[in-house]
């Protein structure tokens, strides 16, 4: 599980049945500073989260159980929105 | 599973239900000398660990899902322990005693 910040939203009618209605968003993982690391990720989100927040999110095959369905082909998922976050000491404000 | 240190706390009101009532820490996975050694992430405290302490990490799914009795849920990483003492070729790695000043 990481940090990460959403940064967009992403909208595919055509796509795996099993994940309709499920909100799909970009996400800009975070590293223990709460700057930037690596690359954009498109995750399905399991909470009512949106572009702005300070998020965490799954990956791997839990990223898939966290979805309505559990069968999808999901290796992201945002599974909480963080209110606050301290690391090193320091809080975190993305 | 491996060894980090906890290096802060993520306060969640808004997750998914099995998170629920879970401490979130954030950890930094290190050597047994404390060396950094790989990305900071999130794991489920079953420890009571805190802030500074050295960690004993599980990091697997089926696991994490046994271990909180969680039959679907998306969990993975799960804090399992807290580190007093490693020994590493015959040398004290770690004491958690001396070390309490240095995370």
């Amino acid at each position: 599980m990481h940090l990460a910040r959403v940064v967009g939203r992403l909208v595919a009618t055509q796509q795996y049945e099993g994940l309709r209605g499920v909100p799909l968003q970009l996400i800009q993982p975070l590293d223990d500073e709460g700057a930037d690391h690596g690359e954009v990720v498109v995750a399905c989100s399991a909470i009512s989260s949106g572009p702005g927040d300070f998020v965490h999110w799954i990956d791997g095959r839990e990223a898939a159980l966290a979805c309505p369905e559990s069968f999808v082909p999901v290796d992201a998922t945002i599974i909480g929105w963080v209110e606050e976050a301290w690391s090193n000491g320091r809080k975190l404000a993305p | 599973m491996f060894l980090a240190t906890v290096v802060g706390t993520v306060v969640s009101p808004v997750q998914i239900p099995v998170l629920d009532g879970r401490t979130l820490l954030l950890v930094q996975p290190v050597d047994p000398q404390g060396r950094k050694q790989g990305r900071v992430r999130l794991g489920i405290d079953h420890a009571q660990a805190g802030v500074g302490d050295r960690v004993l990490v599980m990091d697997e799914g089926n696991s994490a899902r046994q271990m909180l009795d969680a039959k679907e849920g998306a969990v993975k990483t799960v804090i399992v322990a807290v580190v007093d003492y490693i020994e590493r070729d015959g040398a004290l790695a770690y004491d958690h005693r001396d070390e309490r000043s240095t995370p």
